[in-house]
């Protein structure tokens, strides 16, 4: 479970394991991901950040050396207070790491908010998001800092975005940091 | 990453739940189907392993192999890639079977993590040695993260197994500690 402030998310990871005839891909892991609300069935908002998350972890997983398998990720909210799709992809980077799959980078989310006047807020709050003009969600990959996904709730201009985007490749950082430290608490007990 | 300076190479060995099937590699595999000729087996892996029932030493069309569903095959990879179904047999490049074939009654079967499986494989492991000094035991190593323990009885088969997975985790002095106090008892 991972959790910035109050937002938290469990995620499990199963596979390679065998997929359904209709599923399997020839030459590459299928990958599904499944997200649960804390509340209420899944709805549109889930299925879109599903899709969000799946071409994330797609570009990363080296699925060529698993071809005809299934890799599922379920991702169940446990509390949401702001800034969700980055906590999302975090939990979605520690369980890929957790479980060894094969990944050709790590990678990590960062969820900015433009407020009004113009400065940049990093990890909003639930209050932060709603009162922001532009809500931007990064995912970059800890090879270089590049990008993998953007996500922009609101609107903003481009010099704008870069700006984020500087702010966000500064935070990786930290979540890197925090990546390791955790690999490292957990196999060296 | 580092390389060293003679321009070797380094195997850089991570620590997996899931098993993946190798060439070659000895697994403890569980049969799940008897299909006519060939015994399908889950072997840990994203797609269960055939097994045909000609692959035992002396195994011919009149005389099959007595093998039931939820039996413990040991045996090893003929076929294991990424774009296959894997294969296994119970027999070697000579057809003699050298330990491998169905594992006889009782004992326990119990999973543990892949790194482990390759620490008590190395040579002159000191688990394995500390633990022959307890009691005499029975063990089959499968490198799919599967271990096949008997001992004499049930409580002892037990202990043995409560240790080995603890070993995951345990530095060599706290076993040594465990150790002499089962042996003490």
């Amino acid at each position: 479970a991972l959790s910035p402030g109050d937002t938290s998310v469990l995620a499990g990871l199963y596979g390679p394991a065998e997929a359904k005839v209709s599923k399997e891909l020839p030459d590459r892991a299928a990958l599904e991901v499944l997200l649960r609300p804390k509340v209420g069935l899944p709805g549109v908002m889930e299925r879109s950040r599903e899709q969000l998350l799946r071409q994330t972890c797609e570009a990363v997983v080296l699925g060529a050396l698993h071809p005809r398998t299934a890799i599922t990720l379920v991702l169940q909210v446990l509390s949401d207070a702001g800034s969700l799709l980055s906590c999302c992809l975090n939990a979605a980077c520690m369980a890929l790491l957790d479980a060894g799959l094969p990944l050709a980078t790590l990678f990590c989310g960062v969820t900015c908010a433009l407020q009004p006047d113009g400065t940049i807020l990093l990890d909003p709050s639930a209050r932060q998001e709603q009162e922001a003009r532009a809500i931007l969600t990064f995912a970059i990959a800890s090879s270089e800092r590049k990008v993998l996904m953007a996500n922009t709730k609101g609107s903003c201009s481009v010099e704008e975005m870069q700006q984020c985007l500087a702010a966000a490749q500064r935070a990786a950082n930290t979540i890197f940091q925090f990546y390791r430290d955790s690999v490292r608490r957990c196999y060296s007990k | 990453g580092p390389r060293p300076a003679g321009g070797g190479a380094y195997w850089v060995d991570s620590q997996q739940k899931r098993y993946v099937p190798v060439k070659g590699d000895h697994v403890i595999g569980i049969v799940t189907v008897k299909a006519g000729d060939v015994f399908r087996l889950d072997v840990g892996g994203s797609e269960p392993a055939s097994l045909s029932y000609l692959a035992f030493e002396g195994a011919t069309k009149r005389n099959r192999p007595n093998v039931q569903v939820g039996d413990l095959v040991y045996g090893q990879f003929v076929v294991a890639n990424k774009d296959m179904e894997p294969e296994m047999v119970c027999i070697d490049s000579s057809g003699k079977s050298s330990g491998m074939g169905v594992i006889g009654q009782d004992g326990f079967l119990f999973k543990v993590s892949l790194g482990l499986i390759r620490k008590l494989l190395a040579p002159k492991c000191e688990i394995i040695q500390e633990l022959s000094q307890l009691y005499p035991f029975e063990m089959v190593l499968g490198m799919n993260g599967r271990i096949w323990v008997k001992a004499k009885t049930v409580q002892q088969t037990l202990i043995i197994v409560n240790i080995l997975e603890a070993c995951e985790y345990m530095t060599a002095e706290q076993r040594k500690q465990a150790l002499a106090k089962l042996s003490g008892n």
